[in-house]
């Protein structure tokens, strides 16, 4: 099946990913770094939810309601920092 | 015997039921609620501590240069190879290639255990160093600001605590998944726990990539 | 005429499948687990009861003579852990929820039977883990755990309470989990979504809140057993933590599971309004958009708790403007319960009254709502008794009267008898008058000042108080004669047949009790909910 081969790749686009992250920490400072940072995390955690996971493959359902996780934990950061951030 | 249809879509239908798609959609779909309580389990610690890596930006991102990147970063390429594994672990049982699927899912078990050892490592590192301040340990912190640096290992045991124990539940998962296919007594059914068990094994991987990337790489 | 020989009464049912023990504790039938979950949580429910019970005789005078201060913070905190927890919270939806959803979107069972019977038990567990608190000590934090009093001053059984409550989440989540699965993928052919009745729609909501907003809640608890156990503070102030994160978190959970605490008995409400109304329910769209909205705008309210605990202002005003939206789609309920009831051929039986009060005691519940809601109002009366006063009537007034309401309704349905039907009605009146008398003095009380959680209080309020206590009493005998005679109708009460009220609704299409697996063959709907015709005879 064509999967293995996708998944190989997948897995070294995760390891590019880490280093990227990794050296962005070395070289960056300030706010590129937590960009780059945020940035490389958020692909890494797609790419492992989207083809390890088998979201692409999943009904519209199941993609509602991931993305309403991550939604809620963002009402959940976004209000709580609204207040520390106008204190 | 190699079939069109995958393995797991195969089997015997539980009572309440109507036919095997049915089934394999209400589990995948209970799995997957799972895994966002999941995400807001830890989501209760990650708010906390990005509210405090807001307010003590400085003393947070000292603190952390304190954290070995060296032993993180190689942890979370093992993570990843394992995620890696364990799809393909879920591919090949649906292939209804037996032999194949124990020896990834051996190779996952493995990965998994030499993660949770240098984290073990890790954490005595730390304790040797005086930077483990649970259950009254002495924390002697070289640089400024020791209070909000004691306050950042303590989001550091509770996350990584937190996520080990997750990491725990999963090899132990896992080693049943991997006897069950050994026996291979009902391979519709390893199949499908195979499939359930990988959902929850890449959401741990999840979950560490974002623990990693908060303690370990905010350095600055 | 003995139910033996009565023709209605159904030769197979799933009461008859065997009475030893362990087909009643190994059992994955949910019918059979909603009534597991019944004797545990009215066992739950008069421990609760009995805690306010000595609260309000405490109450009857201005000194505290009954019992020490210590005591009664430790009774208020158990009251207010063992009511919210293990009763409100898996009161409708892990009772009737749990008998009745299947029935009502046509499915055999739930998704995940052996899931279900799996949260009965973890719900025992942590029943057990509260109870050990209560004998190791009690626990005197108030049912909120506020930090830094829980995690740095307090020495009683914060541990083991916070671990009980923990654990109870767990069971909470699956209920929640298995309720969403089971709507979303074992409907009756036919049965689309705008044609499910009103309770699903209001428990598939309640699910999402449980399933989305409880973890959080077992990570702060999670948080505050570690910072008393190990020794890592996240919330102490020494370290530059902060006991307000705790609120914040706490609240995200804690508020909307206030709705969790509403939105079945609105449910319940809207089942019983309709079929003695004889009537569709008005506005059936404007209901399911009103409980989806209350479940969502629920999330992003949360901060109304904290108007005076420190937050700053300009997140007070956004909470507070944001609470104000939640009003608009309870409005729309309440209005179309009431346009239900116009013109309809009302019959007032026992869940009839129960369903009446609800609406009547909710409104007043809703109305102060608003009042708290306003920041400057709030830190007039915050910490007094105008806030429990507003929010009993929301819990009590509201979900408790549902939850007996839906009982009455549908015990027919579940044990295949009926209750006696005075004695049905004098206890529904005995609520509605014992809860106004108790709870409504407090309004007045808290307006004048008076603080919650404290054993003593100036005479001044001596009247006001008295008159509470023994609201509380006549309170009592509501919630106690149904205790009698739902346990007469089991033994001796006439056959129910399948349909008693004449209700419309998938439930009502089988026997009474109904056969192990529902239905004798899966029904196929052809029409919309409450297809009542009121032109009928």
């Amino acid at each position: 099946m064509t999967d293995y081969r996708l998944y190989l790749l997948t897995w070294l686009a995760l390891l590019a990913l880490l280093a990227c992250a990794v050296a962005a920490t070395h070289w960056l400072a300030g706010w590129l770094a937590w960009t780059t940072v945020a940035l490389c995390a958020l692909a890494m955690a797609s790419l492992v939810i989207i083809l390890f996971m088998g979201l692409r493959h999943a009904n519209a359902l199941l993609r509602v309601f991931g993305v309403g996780g991550v939604l809620w934990l963002g009402f959940l950061v976004v209000l709580t920092l609204a207040d520390y951030l106008t204190r | 015997m190699p079939t069109t249809q995958p393995l797991n879509e195969a089997g015997q239908v539980a009572e309440q039921f109507n036919d095997i798609d049915q089934q394999v959609q209400s589990n995948l779909f209970g799995m997957w609620l799972f895994l966002s309580t999941e995400l807001l389990l830890f989501g209760g610690v990650f708010a906390g501590f990005i509210v405090f890596r807001v307010i003590h930006g400085e003393a947070f991102a000292a603190a952390a240069g304190h954290l070995d990147l060296m032993l993180g970063s190689l942890n979370t390429a093992l993570l990843l190879t394992s995620g890696l594994t364990m799809a393909l672990a879920e591919q090949l049982v649906n292939n209804t290639r037996r032999r194949a699927t124990l020896v990834m899912l051996l190779a996952t078990i493995a990965l998994g255990a030499i993660f949770i050892g240098i984290k073990g490592y890790e954490w005595y590192h730390e304790y040797e160093h005086h930077l483990m301040p649970v259950l009254g340990l002495p924390f002697e912190y070289p640089g400024e600001h020791p209070q909000q640096a004691e306050l950042f290992f303590n989001f550091y045991f509770t996350l990584t605590g937190l996520h080990g124990f997750h990491m725990l539940v999963g090899l132990g998962l896992l080693s049943v998944i991997a006897i069950l296919t050994w026996r291979w007594r009902d391979p519709p059914r390893i199949a499908r726990q195979v499939q359930i068990s990988g959902l929850y094994w890449a959401f741990v991987d999840v979950l560490w990539i974002v623990v990693f990337s908060l303690l370990y790489l905010l350095r600055s | 005429m003995s139910v033996a020989t009565d023709p209605r009464w159904p030769r197979e049912h799933y009461l008859s499948e065997g009475f030893r023990l362990r087909d009643w504790l190994l059992t994955t039938d949910h019918k059979r687990i909603a009534w597991l979950y019944l004797a545990s949580i009215t066992a739950f429910f008069f421990l609760g009861g009995t805690a306010a019970l000595l609260i309000r005789l405490e109450l009857i005078t201005p000194p505290g003579d009954l019992v020490s201060a210590d005591t009664y913070n430790q009774l208020f905190s158990l009251h207010g852990i063992v009511m919210v927890w293990f009763f409100l919270i898996p009161s409708i939806p892990a009772t009737l929820g749990n008998f009745l959803i299947p029935m009502m979107v046509g499915a055999r069972d739930l998704a995940f039977p052996r899931l279900n019977l799996l949260s009965w038990y973890i719900y025992t567990l942590g029943g057990l883990f509260t109870l050990a608190a209560v004998i190791g000590g009690g626990v005197d934090t108030g049912w909120t755990f506020y930090t830094p009093y829980s995690t740095m001053f307090s020495n009683s059984a914060v541990i083991a309470a916070a671990a009980g409550v923990f654990i109870v989440g767990f069971s909470s989540i699956l209920t929640g989990l298995n309720f969403i699965v089971t709507t979303h993928k074992m409907r009756a052919p036919g049965l689309s979504w705008f044609r499910l009745p009103l309770f699903v729609w209001a428990n598939y909501a309640t699910s999402l809140i449980m399933v989305l907003a409880t973890p959080v809640l077992s990570s702060v608890l999670m948080l505050i057993v570690v910072e008393r156990l190990l020794g890592i503070g996240i919330f102490d102030p020494a370290l530059g933590g902060d006991p307000l994160l705790f609120q914040h978190l706490f609240w995200f959970y804690s508020h909307p599971a206030v709705y969790i605490m509403i939105l079945p008995g609105m449910g319940v409400v809207s089942e019983i309004i309709a079929c003695f109304s004889r009537k569709p329910v008005f506005g059936y769209h404007g209901m399911v958009i009103s409980i989806m909205s209350i479940a969502v705008f629920g999330f992003i309210v949360w901060g109304h708790h904290m108007f005076v605990a420190g937050q700053s202002i300009y997140a007070g005003i956004m909470f507070s403007f944001f609470t104000f939206l939640v009003a608009l789609p309870s409005a729309i309920k309440t209005f179309n319960w009431t346009a239900t009831l116009y013109k309809g051929r009302i019959t007032f039986t026992a869940p009839m009254i129960y369903a009446l009060s609800f609406v009547g005691l909710f409104t007043i519940g809703g109305l102060t709502g608003i009042i708290l809601a306003s920041i400057a109002i709030d830190v007039h009366v915050h910490d007094t008794y105008f806030v429990t006063a507003h929010f009993h009537y929301i819990m009590v007034g509201g979900m408790v009267t549902g939850y007996l309401g839906g009982l009455h309704f549908w015990w027919p349905k579940m044990t295949g008898r009926m209750y006696s039907e005075l004695w049905s009605k004098v206890a529904a009146l005995a609520l509605f008058i014992g809860f106004n008398l108790t709870f409504f003095p407090q309004f007045i009380l808290g307006y004048l000042g008076m603080p919650r959680r404290y054993h003593e209080y100036p005479v001044d309020f001596q009247v006001l108080n008295v008159m509470s206590s023994l609201g509380a009493g006549v309170l009592a005998i509501g919630y106690l004669l149904p205790l009698f005679y739902l346990f007469w109708s089991l033994r001796f009460g006439p056959a129910a047949g399948g349909n008693p009220w004449r209700a419309k609704g998938l439930e009502w299409w089988t026997d009474s009790p109904p056969t192990k697996h529902n239905f004798h063959r899966i029904p196929r709907v052809t029409e919309s909910a409450y297809a009542y015709d009121p032109t009928a005879e």
